[in-house]
């Protein structure tokens, strides 16, 4: 199979022909940083984090194949003050009460903000008016915290291959829902897989919290894609 | 349960259990049952064998579907700046006092339902509401006044039409008030042309060099912009598939276009040729009209249209005996502006929300259900049959460089001649000016709410690809409107249609409503201004579509063409300004504790 | 040369931000000797003597007392920092903002079943409660803002270090937390 050359921010890289900018990054060992990302899920592109530019022209990292020669800039001023200004978005689209969620330490989304030093979002707080549905037997769902990544409508199926999550409504009052019945009948494994793929505090397993302790948790003492980064 | 039930099975039937046809059987049974509840929804979705939640997201998608009733009559009230420009504030005051409701409500005995709604691309005729798909144009109070006595009535919609607009709008398949107000014919769209001419003339070619014609003539999409369509249908030829579609974009939602609207109705045989002439250049047999919800009131006559075409040989099998098949169906949309964009067109023509997909794959590689496809604007494919007809040499020969050509222009707003323009590219928007009777304007707003508002120093800029873009939509800004009641306007517009799937666009469009608001109360600083400036970029940087990519632009183009007018608003002396009011903040626990607010300056 | 003068107050908090400070340890001697307190809990200082250099404010803003408040600090201080969750964005007690503040009151006072007075308190001494809480900086400019909840001791001790001696901030990872 032919390699691919590429460079990031000047430095040589090589990637398969099919992968995309983040994933041939990641191999390369430059972090690019994703939200809505999942490996091993369709990308969706939808949160425009790992926005870069090439030939002068924004695309996103994670839906955008990497072609030979392909010039990229990652890690420009510009490009990572646009990227903090999403996660400052996100923070004041929803209500992000870090201090009451229980993702707090393992939360995506509060990682970034690390990440970023966001001390204050640059945006006015939005406080829009969520629900909450905590109807279902194996899991909460928490609208405040949701930043629609669409983790759990692309990867979370019945056996039968139906979608137990989707999005309704459109514009800000975009929101997920669940078909009832499917989700009624959720398994506590499906229930778990819902939680882990879930970057925020919006999707959680009924009856166990908390289980990891302040300092143990995955963002404590490193810095969201840390694993990532080579020099 | 039953009746439901038995609509549900019913229209499901009708289009052989495809869920692809999801919007046409929304359609459909929101046509029989009033609206989709959530049990019609399982019904729907357990016949289709697919999730409900998927099915939920469809309906609540669409502006025109609804999970609760609207009342008998549903009026659809248009909320375009030209409509408020035009007197609506008035009419939709008549409305609710006639109807004794508000507007985003039913009257109480579900007889009557008022909305809001987004351009419906009769911005040459405002006010004007859609009741029960049946358009209404020119409104005043007193029209109102005896609309809804009909209703309450139990008047046929319909019959409520008593005067009709010109040309096919008086056929007897339309019945329609609307008028075309052509007010100049170009050589392209609206010289004379026989009917099949154009068809013969490139069936008598290869497709390859019908593709070569259109290239030589230097045609560009018609929708705004501007991508080469010979190139496009090049790409769409050379796409491997086991068949390809050709796709009309007849969505025209930019605020302030409706020159399709005047093209459907008089020229539609036009735009089918040209249709079958992109099918025959690559390779389709198929071809989809999608037409936006609001022009359901012309479904019926292009039908008729596409009928009297099958009947002459221009459609259908064998077309004019050359071997070449080719047929249109119409797809109807549901009220999204979003669906504009070529690939959210498609997911919506397959019956999903109307989402912009990730690129790449383009459209010409995968489309319609994974087929290669090309879309085109509805001018675009007029075009086409001129060029067939008289040469890319002849077509070339008109505009400038890089802007073959006419445009069909939708001019509305404040001037003594709205109406539709067929111009040569690069005229000058003075030029303009002048021929519909708008030399007063303080500000011209190109290209709808998504394009660029210019002052008086850019009046000598031109229209075309390379100045001014523009789909179509030119809107006139008089002397004394406030401007920025147009920008928050068109801000309102972009927080509604945004689809929501990336964030930039979906929070990044509130937000910048929001820092609009603050300068306008007066209460915002020129850190306010600058900010919400470099906001601006961020969104337009960073969005996935051309609707995030655009709608800063009512706010970033008056801030670069007009700062003055910012400038005047914001404060100098300081760099921070709360729009916090104590006085207004302990109205509402006072009241409830049944206090009386005392409140000191500190 | 005089100490820089520094206030502190906690607005709707819950004095953790407070604690937090307190949680310099054996610094807390070092910043006595490098600052002088003026109105604040740690000193039990109630009113402005004189112009301060710095004011520290945790907690955001959810009646007409932590506003009038606020503006004092506003007026009283070079330089004003919003210390936590609820100074930077209303913090918990913001969980309330999208539920009408009448409902608010109606649960606590009026259907809670612990209460048997059924009566909204209305005393003209009490502060009037605001329709929604506010984040500090949404009622007076601020200049600077610690997050965490608390903010890390740390954080808090670097930070004004930082400040009062001109020197550039330099955070480790593990001091900026929003919990």
């Amino acid at each position: 199979m032919s390699t691919i050359q590429f460079t990031i921010d000047g430095k040589q890289c090589t990637a398969k022909p099919g992968q995309t900018i983040v994933e041939a990054a990641k191999q390369n060992g430059v972090y690019i940083p994703t939200l809505c990302h999942f490996e091993g899920l369709k990308p969706a592109g939808v949160c425009r984090i790992c926005t870069v530019k090439v030939g002068g022209r924004n695309m996103a990292a994670c839906t955008t194949p990497v072609a030979d020669g392909m010039v990229v800039e990652n890690k420009t001023a510009e490009l990572e003050d646009y990227r903090k200004a999403i996660v400052e978005m996100l923070f004041v689209e929803g209500n992000h009460m870090c201090p009451t969620c229980e993702k707090s330490g393992n939360c995506e989304l509060q990682a970034l903000a690390y990440r970023y030093m966001m001390m204050v979002p640059r945006f006015p707080f939005l406080f829009p008016k969520r629900e909450l549905d905590a109807s279902l037997p194996k899991i909460v769902i928490e609208r405040n915290r949701c930043v629609q990544c669409l983790r759990c409508v692309r990867a979370i199926t019945a056996p039968d291959g139906k979608r137990i999550f989707g999005i309704v409504k459109r514009g800000g009052h975009a929101k997920i829902n669940v078909d009832r019945e499917l989700a009624q009948s959720m398994s506590d494994e499906l229930a778990q897989k819902a939680m882990d793929l879930c970057p925020v505090g919006s999707i959680l397993k009924k009856e166990v919290g908390f289980a990891v302790p302040i300092g143990k948790r995955k963002f404590d003492t490193k810095p969201i894609g840390s694993d990532i980064e080579r020099a | 349960m039953g009746r439901e039930d038995a609509v549900v099975k019913q229209v499901v039937a009708k289009y052989n259990n495809d869920k692809t046809r999801l919007m046409d059987i929304i359609t459909d049974v929101q046509h029989e049952l009033g609206c989709i509840s959530d049990d019609t929804i399982r019904c729907i979705a357990s016949q289709l064998q697919i999730s409900s939640v998927d099915v939920e997201g469809v309906v609540t998608f669409y502006h025109f579907f609804t999970k609760t009733p609207r009342g008998r009559y549903t009026v659809y009230l248009n909320n375009s700046a030209v409509a408020l420009m035009k007197g609506r504030t008035a009419i939709a005051k008549a409305f609710e006092e006639a109807a004794g409701c508000r507007f985003g409500s039913i009257t109480s005995d579900g007889t009557i339902g008022l909305y809001d709604t987004s351009c419906i691309g009769m911005n040459d005729q405002e006010p004007a509401a859609i009741i029960n798909g049946v358009v209404f144009t020119n409104l005043t109070t007193q029209k109102v006044k005896d609309m809804v006595a009909g209703m309450k009535a139990g008047k046929n919609v319909q019959d409520m039409v008593t005067e009709f607009g010109d040309g096919a709008n008086q056929s007897e398949f339309i019945r329609s008030m609307v008028k075309n107000n052509i007010m100049r014919k170009g050589p392209v769209l609206f010289a004379p042309y026989e009917m099949g001419s154009s068809l013969k003339a490139a069936l008598s070619k290869k497709p390859e060099d019908v593709i070569d014609e259109i290239k030589l003539g230097n045609l560009r999409g018609r929708g705004g912009a501007g991508f080469p369509t010979g190139m496009k249908w090049d790409f769409c030829r050379k796409s491997e598939g086991a068949k390809k579609f050709v796709v009309c974009n007849a969505d025209e939602g930019e605020p302030g276009t409706f020159k399709d609207r005047v093209i459907l109705t008089e020229i539609p045989h036009m735009l089918f040729e040209g249709m079958a002439i992109a099918g025959y250049a690559v390779g389709a047999s198929e071809g989809i009209l999608y037409l936006r919800a609001e022009y359901q009131y012309m479904k019926k006559y292009l039908e008729k249209i596409l009928g009297d075409m099958r009947e002459k040989n221009l459609l259908g099998k064998n077309i004019l005996g050359k071997g070449f098949d080719f047929d249109i169906r119409i797809q109807m949309g549901a009220g999204a502006y979003v669906c504009g964009e070529e690939s959210a067109l498609i997911e919506s023509a397959e019956g999903r929300r109307g989402e912009p997909r990730n690129r790449p794959p383009f459209p010409v590689q995968k489309g319609y259900l994974g087929y290669p496809t090309t879309v085109n604007n509805v001018e675009t494919f007029c075009c086409v049959v001129r060029i067939m007809l008289e040469g890319g040499e002849w077509f070339k020969k008109m505009g400038t460089a890089q802007s073959a050509g006419t445009k069909l222009l939708s001019v509305s707003g404040d001037c003594s001649n709205p109406g539709i323009y067929e111009v040569e590219f690069g005229t000058t928007v003075q030029t303009l000016l002048e021929m519909v009777g708008g030399r007063t304007a303080k500000a011209v707003q190109i290209g709808g709410p998504s394009g660029t508002c210019i002052g008086k120093k850019d009046f000598g800029r031109r229209i075309c690809y390379d100045d001014l873009a523009t789909g179509g939509s030119i809107i006139i800004i008089g002397p004394d409107r406030d401007l920025f009641e147009i920008v928050h306007n068109f801000m309102d517009f972009f927080v509604e249609e945004s689809c929501g799937w990336c964030v930039p666009c979906r929070a990044g469009n509130v937000i910048l409503k929001e820092r609009l608001e603050k300068i306008m109360s007066g209460k915002a600083s020129m850190k306010d201004m600058e900010e919400l400036e470099s906001w601006c970029k961020i969104i337009k940087s960073m969005s996935r579509c051309g609707l995030g990519q655009t709608s800063p632009n009512p706010i970033y183009t008056t801030i670069q063409n007009f700062r003055d007018l910012y400038e005047a608003k914001v404060r100098k002396d300081v760099d921070y300004v709360t729009t916090f009011d104590l006085m207004a903040a302990v109205q509402e626990s006072c009241k409830a504790a049944g206090r009386i607010p005392k409140v000191e300056e500190h | 040369m005089s100490k820089p003068v520094v206030a502190t107050a906690s607005l709707a908090g819950c004095f953790g931000c407070h604690m937090s400070i307190l949680d310099i340890d054996e610094r807390i001697l070092k910043l006595i000797e490098l600052v002088e307190f003026n109105k604040s809990p740690i000193d039990d200082i109630k009113t402005f003597t004189k112009q301060c250099d710095v004011g520290l404010i945790e907690g955001g803003c959810c009646n007409s007392e932590n506003v009038e408040n606020l503006r004092l600090f506003r007026k009283n201080c070079k330089i004003l920092i919003a210390v936590g969750e609820c100074a930077i964005m209303g913090g918990l007690p913001a969980m309330r903002n999208g539920i009408p503040v009448k409902e608010c009151l109606e649960e606590a006072y009026l259907k809670c079943p612990t209460v048997d007075d059924n009566i909204i308190p209305n005393d003209d001494e009490l502060p009037m409660i605001l329709d929604r809480v506010y984040p500090l900086h949404e009622i007076v400019k601020i200049d600077y803002y610690l997050p965490g909840c608390p903010p890390r001791a740390d954080l808090i001790w670097e930070a004004l270090v930082a400040l009062l001696s001109g020197k550039e901030l330099q955070l480790p990872y593990e001091v900026v937390k929003f919990d």
